[in-house]
């Protein structure tokens, strides 16, 4: 990581730009495909609508695949607003309600069928719409968004549709999972339950690998340690210099409770954990989650203003602009009630699953540690992915909310996954990442009373 | 472990024994089913020792292997099992039936019956598997030729361990999985898959608590391991000993001591293979005193449906199963036990109330009392008018399911449930306002009875059990660049015999 700390914006910038020059570059190169490794907010969907332009100018059709029609309509208002010349078909199922940001661009087609949509040189849909298509239409290329989060059974229900992918997506983020628990598939490098890029590596082992070096959304607080614990071998740095991203708090807090200590300390560092008495609780933890709800309405109290690259003279930091972050859906649901009996006006706030919570942009965000109060560490709460989601959506600060004891839990529960016959062995390793990310906030706790 | 599960452990390790966490049974047992119960040698990969195996309680075969270790001694061995066993399942292959075409199948014939073979736990199941892939590529003629009952009977075996795979399928069942699906004991679920401590929980003998009969279960010499692990003590003491006996007698090739040898090896793994046969036919006594759920006997069709198709399969000269499924034939499957698995989730919740409050619980569903209806609701914005009853459920569940989607009622399955609002005045109880299609007859007139009337305690999930089309995948010669490119077809061969590390 030495070697990226080096320059500042200026060179951050010059360095992504190059970055995504050689992606565009390696387009042209002839070969069967390229991908893209992106850590948080490094302008993964930026460079996959660039992409997209640059393919159709050259006068090859393009499908754009991404994994939910949020991704999708995102992908094609972006290309849309970009390029208003060129036509996007969007190519959607049958109860598909256009959003605005579709609806509002005249170039944007859309249809359930790929007939109507001939005229368009870029037709995006999701993965699960293109893997309906029947007859025998292919195009020259395809560019496959969130591309980890994509499982390998439909990259293999969509591949035949094009002769060359640009594969864009983050490694560091949750794997996707299947319902179905079998090792009936270990160590195949077809294994369907695996994500799509790992299987598409393991059988075309030359296709180039960019990585994107610089993350806009991250803080440089927040992307050293974010590098550091989940991307060891593909470091980044952040965008912005310390310091050009600020947290100014309008009210004093006169109590000057733990809440307040833990909220000013995220304004001034950009982390805080908020730690609670160690106890084992039920998933459910009726403190955990009370105290989620009030540090988020705390924050609306005390008037957080942001100030960044892009609002020099600041903006206020409102509901919409902060999340709560679980690993349960039984957990949001009760920060969601705990918010509802808090006080009317916090509806605003979003509270969701790490699942949920991917691709997604905050100013301010409460983690409810996904180890918090657990009697044990399995599998699905130590998977790196999940804490890497929570600890990676804000722009501005995080405030992790832990029990007590999460060090020596992990310590207890050393990871015990069984290492099978030509299974990759997958990096970072979840159980190392959580101590990393726990030894960073230790300077940074607040314990609450 | 659901909070529901854990109440009940809870309450079980509180009152000393096994709570239900189902009202009904949710799978099939057959009225003779083949209990088998294998053993074998400790430090050897898949050695058979021995098994105890029958559909008589009272007549049970023993089969063992004086040395394990001898190769031809194995094959043997699982000629004799193969002698016990394929006349079973061919036994069903006697009386068909015909079934009408339905959602995704043809008109067919199908056996009217299949086998079910029960084995004590988990590890039996995986010996299977074992078994299975270590005999079903065995040649009949060449260099080391095995009896001609022994590949077919690997792939048998092959076919009932990988067909455990499909949930809810029952042609072979573990006993301790059977029981602990249906009864929630104060130990752990590892401690669970010792099936005498098990049964001990739910049917304590007489004077002891369940917690007492589950600490006699660990003295291993009142009760031996299940299997297929054999207790380490009796290895050392008693088979050990008994072995070399065997051996030895081999060697100088002493009969009447051959003789003498090979009964008391006999007898000492009768006595360890006794108990957990009791301890089988006691499980099955248990699961048959609860009666089965509506959607067992649906699931025990497909599981013929499999039994016909493998049989035929056999029968026309078919390749054995392959040692690893191709690129689209995982993701075929793959997705085919995600529908299932559904299926049987939804099947489930739909039969038994106590597994329904568990997806309650989970704010998958909700149940409660119509507090208002109306049934002759009609919508004209569209080009024909349509019948859209709507109904208010008032119900204290936690409502995570959002406005817009929809919902199935297991007591009418085929009517869908759109959720218009859902509003929680003060918390609760929640107030869902449901607008209905399908299933209230044709015309603009709800038949009597087809919508819920207010009063009525009705239940709403999130999930159903409706037919959906499986997805279209490539065929295996057109497997894109992406994963390894077209296949070649299958050709068995010796290679296939050979372990990836051997």
């Amino acid at each position: 990581m030495t070697g990226m700390s080096g320059g500042g914006p200026g060179a951050a910038l010059q360095r992504a730009a190059q970055a995504v020059e050689d992606v565009l570059a390696a387009l042209g190169g002839g070969g069967r495909g390229v991908v893209v490794d992106s850590p948080p907010g490094a302008g993964k969907s930026a460079l996959a609508v660039r992409a997209a332009a640059t393919l159709a100018d050259a006068g090859e059709p393009v499908m754009l695949v991404a994994q939910t029609n949020e991704q999708v309509d995102d992908l094609a208002g972006r290309l849309a607003s970009s390029r208003p010349d060129l036509a996007v078909g969007r190519l959607s199922g049958g109860d598909y309600v256009p959003s605005a940001r579709v609806a509002r661009h005249a170039s944007v087609t859309v249809s359930t069928s790929v007939p109507d949509l001939a005229h368009c040189p870029v037709i995006a849909g999701t993965a699960a719409k293109w893997a309906t298509l029947r007859g025998e239409q292919r195009w020259p290329w395809a560019i496959v968004d969130e591309a980890y989060q994509m499982r390998s059974d439909m990259l293999l229900r969509v591949a035949g549709r094009f002769d060359a992918g640009l594969f864009v997506g983050d490694p560091g983020q949750l794997d996707p999972f299947s319902t179905v628990e079998t090792g009936r598939w270990l160590g195949l490098t077809w294994d369907p339950t695996q994500s799509a890029v790992p299987v598409l590596l393991r059988h075309n082992p030359d296709l180039p690998v960019h990585q994107l070096p610089v993350s806009w959304r991250l803080p440089p607080a927040a992307a050293t340690v974010v590098a550091g614990a989940f991307y060891p071998f593909e470091p980044f740095q952040a965008g912005t210099a310390p310091g050009q991203r600020r947290l100014e708090l309008t009210t004093a807090g006169f109590a000057g409770g733990p809440a307040d200590e833990a909220i000013e300390l995220a304004a001034g560092t950009g982390w805080a954990l908020y730690e609670l008495p160690a106890r084992h609780t039920l998933r459910t933890d009726a403190e955990a989650v009370t105290a989620c709800a009030a540090l988020a309405a705390r924050v609306l109290e005390r008037g957080v203003v942001a100030c960044c690259e892009q609002a020099p003279d600041g903006a206020a930091v409102t509901a919409e602009r902060i999340a709560i972050g679980t690993a349960h859906r039984d957990q949001a649901r009760a920060v969601r009630q705990a918010l509802q009996a808090l006080r009317p006006g916090l509806d605003g706030i979003t509270v969701d699953t790490a699942n949920r919570l991917q691709g997604r942009e905050f100013d301010l965000v409460i983690v409810l540690h996904p180890l918090s109060g657990r009697r044990d560490a399995t599998a699905f709460h130590l998977e790196a992915g999940r804490l890497c989601v929570l600890t990676s959506r804000h722009r501005h600060a995080c405030i992790v909310v832990a029990r007590a004891g999460i060090p020596e839990l992990l310590d207890a529960h050393p990871a015990t996954e069984p290492v099978h016959l030509n299974v990759p062995a997958k990096f970072p390793d979840g159980w190392e990442a959580n101590h990393a990310v726990l030894a960073h906030l230790r300077q940074w706790r607040v314990r609450a009373l | 472990m659901t909070t529901l599960t854990s109440l009940a452990r809870a309450r079980a390790a509180e009152r000393g024994h096994a709570e239900p966490v189902c009202t009904v049974r949710h799978l099939h047992l057959s009225d003779r089913p083949l209990v088998f119960v294998p053993l074998t040698l400790a430090g050897e990969a898949c050695a058979p020792l021995a098994a105890m195996i029958g559909d008589d309680p009272r007549a049970p075969r023993l089969l063992t292997v004086a040395q394990p270790r001898n190769r031809d001694q194995r094959f043997a061995f699982t000629a004799e099992l193969a002698a016990a066993v394929i006349p079973y399942l061919e036994g069903f292959s006697a009386a068909s039936e015909t079934v009408l075409a339905g959602p995704g199948r043809e008109e067919r014939t199908r056996y009217c019956d299949a086998p079910q073979v029960l084995v004590p736990g988990p590890a039996a199941i995986t010996f299977t598997r074992m078994l299975g892939r270590s005999t079903r590529f065995r040649r009949t003629d060449g260099p080391y030729p095995v009896p001609a009952l022994v590949p077919l009977l690997g792939r048998w075996l092959t076919f009932l361990a990988e067909h455990t795979e499909i949930p809810g399928s029952c042609l072979l069942v573990a006993a301790t999985d059977a029981l602990s699906l249906h009864w929630a004991t104060g130990q752990s679920p590892a401690e669970d898959l010792n099936l005498a401590a098990l049964t001990g929980w739910i049917s304590p003998p007489a004077g002891l608590t369940g917690s007492q009969a589950a600490a006699v279960a660990e003295d291993p010499l009142t009760w031996p391991p299940a299997g297929p692990a054999t207790d380490p003590t009796f290895d050392n003491e008693v088979l050990a000993p008994l072995m070399e006996a065997c051996d030895r007698a081999a060697v100088s090739g002493d009969e009447p001591a051959m003789r003498r040898a090979r009964l008391a090896l006999d007898q000492a793994l009768r006595s360890q293979l006794i108990p957990a046969w009791e301890l089988m036919w006691q499980a099955v006594g248990l699961l048959r005193s609860l009666p089965p759920g509506g959607h067992v006997a649906a699931r025990w069709d497909a599981d013929k449906d499999a039994f016909t198709f493998h049989a035929g399969h056999l029968r026309d000269g078919g390749p054995p199963q392959p040692r690893r499924d191709s690129a689209v034939a995982a993701a075929r499957r793959l997705a085919r036990l995600e529908r299932l698995q559904a299926s049987y989730g939804a099947q489930r919740a739909f039969d038994d109330p106590l597994v329904m409050a568990e997806r309650r619980l989970a704010g998958e569903a909700f149940a409660g009392r119509v507090t208002a209806a109306e049934p002759g609701r009609v919508d004209r914005s569209g080009r024909r008018a349509v019948l859209r009853p709507r109904v208010t459920v008032e119900t204290s569940d936690p409502v995570l399911a959002e406005e817009g989607s929809v919902v199935t009622s297991p007591a009418r399955p085929a009517q869908e449930a759109r959720i218009v609002s859902v509003s929680m005045p003060g918390g609760r109880p929640a107030q869902v306002v449901l607008e209905l299609s399908k299933g209230m007859g044709r015309g603009l007139t709800a038949v009597a009875g087809s919508v819920p009337a207010p009063g009525e305690q009705v239940c709403y999930a999130t999930f159903h059990d409706g037919y959906q089309p499986p997805p279209a995948f490539p065929e295996p010669d057109q497997t894109p660049w992406t994963h390894g490119g077209p296949l070649q077809p299958y050709v068995p061969s010796d290679e296939d015999a050979q372990e990836a590390w051997s």
